[in-house]
């Protein structure tokens, strides 16, 4: 128990930081990169993402939100009462999260 | 708090089914509050793909964007916009209750910071469509 208690801010604060980029940057992104792109209306080459500032921005836009996501997940499935094995469900969420964070580092900086 | 414990097994347990939050609207709603940070994760996801498909050259990450003009991605990203929607507007309305903004003596009244919000939102929005489509080559 005195494990889970040590770690537990951690993980409230990435949810909570995730929280607040998702509301307030995600939707323009869908905007952009789900519909403006691809219906073109505007055009894209892609060479932005050379830009320093630009991956900073995409780092936390991308990495905050799937804490976000870990937290919520693992807490609402676990209030529907489906009977998953708590540990582990809670490892792939939060652990999930991680791995598309270091994913996201990958990806960014082999740009 | 205290030393001991009790017994797991001697404790009340009430029966809950899987289908509780079906019952009531308000559950319903907070499960659906939920259910959008899984589709704000899932067009994460396809967007770092789409970045990644960078690596391949600049023709693969245009190709990619192309591929979600068909029908099915449109829909999915109208209902991951709706869903990113309403978890800002939920996000401002439980940060009135969490995080008030006080004024002098004076706590903002909840329905002017969830406004205040929403502006800033917008604000964002066109600050980063701007710099958008100044930045992109």
């Amino acid at each position: 128990m005195t494990g889970e208690k040590t770690t537990e801010p951690l993980w409230w604060g990435l949810f909570s930081a995730g929280g607040v980029v998702a509301a307030f940057l995600v939707p323009i992104q869908i905007i952009i990169f789900g519909f403006a792109l691809p219906l073109g209306w505007i055009s894209d080459s892609g060479m932005l993402y050379r830009n320093w500032l630009v991956k900073i921005y995409l780092f936390v836009l991308i990495a905050l939100p799937l804490y976000h996501w870990a937290h919520r997940f693992y807490f609402a499935l676990n209030d529907m009462k489906l009977g998953l094995p708590r540990k582990p469900l809670a490892a792939l969420c939060y652990g999930g999260a991680v791995v598309v964070t270091v994913v996201t580092l990958w990806v960014l900086s082999s740009l | 708090m205290s030393g001991t414990r009790p017994d797991p097994s001697k404790l009340y347990h009430r029966e809950v089914p899987a289908t509780w939050w079906l019952k009531k609207k308000s559950y319903f709603f907070f499960m659906l509050r939920e259910l959008s940070s899984v589709f704000i994760a899932i067009f994460l996801l396809v967007y770092l793909y789409q970045i990644y498909q960078l690596t391949q050259g600049p023709e693969a990450y245009v190709a990619f964007s192309r591929r979600l003009s068909s029908p099915g991605w449109i829909l999915f990203n109208l209902i991951a916009l709706l869903f990113a929607l309403y978890h800002s507007i939920t996000w401002f309305q439980s940060s009135a209750i969490v995080l008030p903004l006080r004024v002098g003596e004076r706590e903002l009244p909840r329905n002017l910071f969830v406004a205040l919000n929403v502006v800033a939102l917008v604000v964002i929005s066109l600050i980063i469509l701007v710099l958008f489509l100044t930045l992109k080559g």
